[in-house]
């Protein structure tokens, strides 16, 4: 596959002097979807706006398709759509408008049927004629999709399409992106969820503190990174941790009423039944078992304390 | 020219001004009237004539020039304050749109407005006094140069300004006592001599005194002085919002 988007030694250092990207290098292929995973203030929104031209970038190049989005930027800018961070709307414009609105900024000739189904594709179609102000937050969030995709745009950017919205909605969220994937469409997405990035991303980008520590494939990625672990709240406490246990790499919390288990890879996660086997055996009840994975937190301890 | 895109940014701010249509034109009506009431009958039953003009009559181009300068200001400022201030901004500047279409949407629409509304004043006062304008072109052209290079002013301030306070202090201590110093509702002839020598520094004086000269073939200043002042505000105006996209000033960062 080509890349769509070839981003080469990008920095940007805003006025305040704060350097929020240092020199980012990554190119975007046609068709996939890339999620740039990262906590708050790694740069995921900066990079953002200045590939779709909302901030200017003090170094580097960024080419659309082959197109330098300063010199060229009609161009580049007509393959994109992006949907941004924050629910900005105009609160008082009807949803049909604002479409219509976005379609025509773009310099694309209105094509009202192309509109209705765009919203009968966002389940908004009975929200035609609404104001902004009297929509969910669910719903201004597929709005600005809509609003995203009025130009038919090669390439989408959502900046945290999932943020602070609840888990249904999230789900509605990722099946909106896997069918637009499947339209040929381009999709660049950020997050701070990881689960987020390993349930509908190709390739996943990690991003800190205005640097890109890893890109690959999800998969890849998640074995390096997303490590579960296994919690096992007891009965009756223990007074210590017996051997056969000790051995199997268990640990026992301070109050003997918890046991963990950390995976180390995927491939673990088979054992599960034979571990739980030899605590039985050891004539252990088990009250409730949990299982979890690596916070992004935990991830970035170990990215760093692997790179020293 | 990405002509679709500047139509898009026109009808939208534009739409404010037709979805409450009634309110757009009833206002200046009414204000207009007032005007008659109090400066017309109230006061002009005392002064009779200015420079040979029936008072009620001689204040009709002051009462349009106060108009479209305050009116131009405001909904060139809002439009594009509002946009910066709400957000939805990022769209604009995402779309393939050249900051100069951004400028002819934003300035177009509020200059369209400011024409709408000092038509209307103009329509109103004919039921009140008797019209007859000497120089219709010239006229029309103050008219429209003045919508939109105070269109352009308001374009400006609405960059500039980042909080409702500085968006309201340059029309409220500059725009307005200017206006209403500049001749709006009088002749600076009436002003003791002192006050007129201040006056001629006073820049609205000279587009009140051009648009009244356009009216009435009379005026406190030269109306080539007129013309070349509203000229040059226009060509500094223009100058100023070359430099703002140039540098990207306050839109990107
Ligand atoms: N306009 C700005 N001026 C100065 N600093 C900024 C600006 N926007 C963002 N930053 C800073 O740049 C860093 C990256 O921010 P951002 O790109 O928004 O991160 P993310 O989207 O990953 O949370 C943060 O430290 C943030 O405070
Ligand atoms: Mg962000």
């Amino acid at each position: 596959m080509s890349a769509i988007i070839q981003i080469q030694n990008v920095s940007k250092t805003y006025n305040n002097g704060h350097q929020a990207l240092h020199s980012i290098n990554l190119d975007i292929k046609k068709g996939e979807i890339l999620s740039l995973l990262g906590p708050n203030g790694a740069g995921k929104t900066t990079l953002i706006s200045i590939i779709c031209g909302l901030v200017n970038k003090s170094s580097g190049s960024i080419l659309i398709d082959n197109f330098d989005n300063t010199t060229h930027y009609r161009q580049a800018r007509e393959k994109i759509g992006l949907v941004p961070q924050e629910l900005h709307l105009g609160m008082f414009d009807k949803v049909w408008n604002t479409l219509r609105y976005s379609r025509g900024l773009f310099g694309k000739k209105a094509d009202d049927a192309y509109l209705d189904q765009l919203l009968k594709d966002l389940s908004l179609h009975d929200k035609k004629n609404e104001e902004m102000r009297n929509l969910s937050g669910g719903m201004k969030r597929r709005v600005l999709i809509a609003k995203a995709l009025a130009h038919q745009p090669e390439i989408l950017f959502l900046d945290e399409p999932t943020a602070g919205v609840d888990v249904e909605l999230r789900k509605d969220m990722w099946q909106i992106v896997d069918k637009l994937r499947q339209s040929g469409v381009t999709i660049i997405l950020t997050t701070h969820y990881i689960e987020e990035a390993e349930a509908i991303a190709d390739r996943v980008g990690v991003i800190n503190q205005g640097k890109i520590i890893l890109l690959d494939e999800t998969k890849a990625i998640m074995k390096r990174l997303g490590k579960k672990h296994m919690h096992l709240e007891l009965q009756t406490p223990l007074s210590q941790l017996p051997d056969t246990l000790k051995a199997l790499n268990f640990e026992m919390s301070e109050d003997g009423a918890s046991l963990y288990y950390h995976f180390k890879n995927q491939k673990e996660y088979a054992n599960i039944p034979k571990l739980l086997k030899a605590v039985t055996d050891c004539d252990i009840l088990i009250n409730e078992l949990h299982t979890s994975k690596s916070s992004l937190e935990d991830i970035f301890v170990n990215l760093v304390t692997n790179e020293k | 020219m990405n002509l679709t895109a500047i139509k898009a940014i026109y009808n939208a701010e534009m739409k404010r001004f037709w979805s409450t249509i009634g309110q757009s034109i009833v206002s200046p009506v009414i204000s207009t009237s007032l005007y008659f009431v109090v400066f017309g009958s109230a006061i002009g039953s005392r002064i009779d004539q200015v420079e040979g003009i029936d008072y009620g009559t001689f204040i009709v181009p002051g009462m349009m020039m106060f108009a479209l300068l305050t009116q131009s200001v405001s909904n060139a400022s809002f439009g594009i304050f509002f946009q910066k201030f709400t957000g939805t901004m990022y769209e604009i500047l995402s779309a393939p749109v050249s900051s100069t279409e951004i400028l002819l949407g934003f300035v177009g629409a509020a200059a369209s407005k400011s024409f709408i509304i000092g038509s209307i004043i103009l329509i109103t006062s004919n039921f009140f006094v008797d019209l007859h304008i000497q120089h219709p072109i010239i006229m029309l052209t103050f008219f429209i140069l003045t919508c939109l290079s105070f269109s352009l002013l308001g374009f400006i301030i609405g960059l500039w300004a980042d909080n409702f306070e500085k968006l309201q202090i340059v029309p409220l201590l500059i725009i307005t006592p200017l206006v209403f110093l500049g001749g709006s509702f009088y002749s600076i002839n009436m002003l003791p001599e002192i006050w007129q020598s201040i006056s001629l520094f006073n820049p609205v004086l000279y587009l009140v005194s051009g648009f009244r000269w356009s009216f009435f073939g009379v005026s406190d200043v030269n109306i080539t002085l007129s013309l070349i002042f509203i000229g040059l505000f226009l060509s500094t105006c223009v100058g100023i919002v070359w430099w703002m996209f140039r540098t990207g000033y306050k839109l990107r960062s």
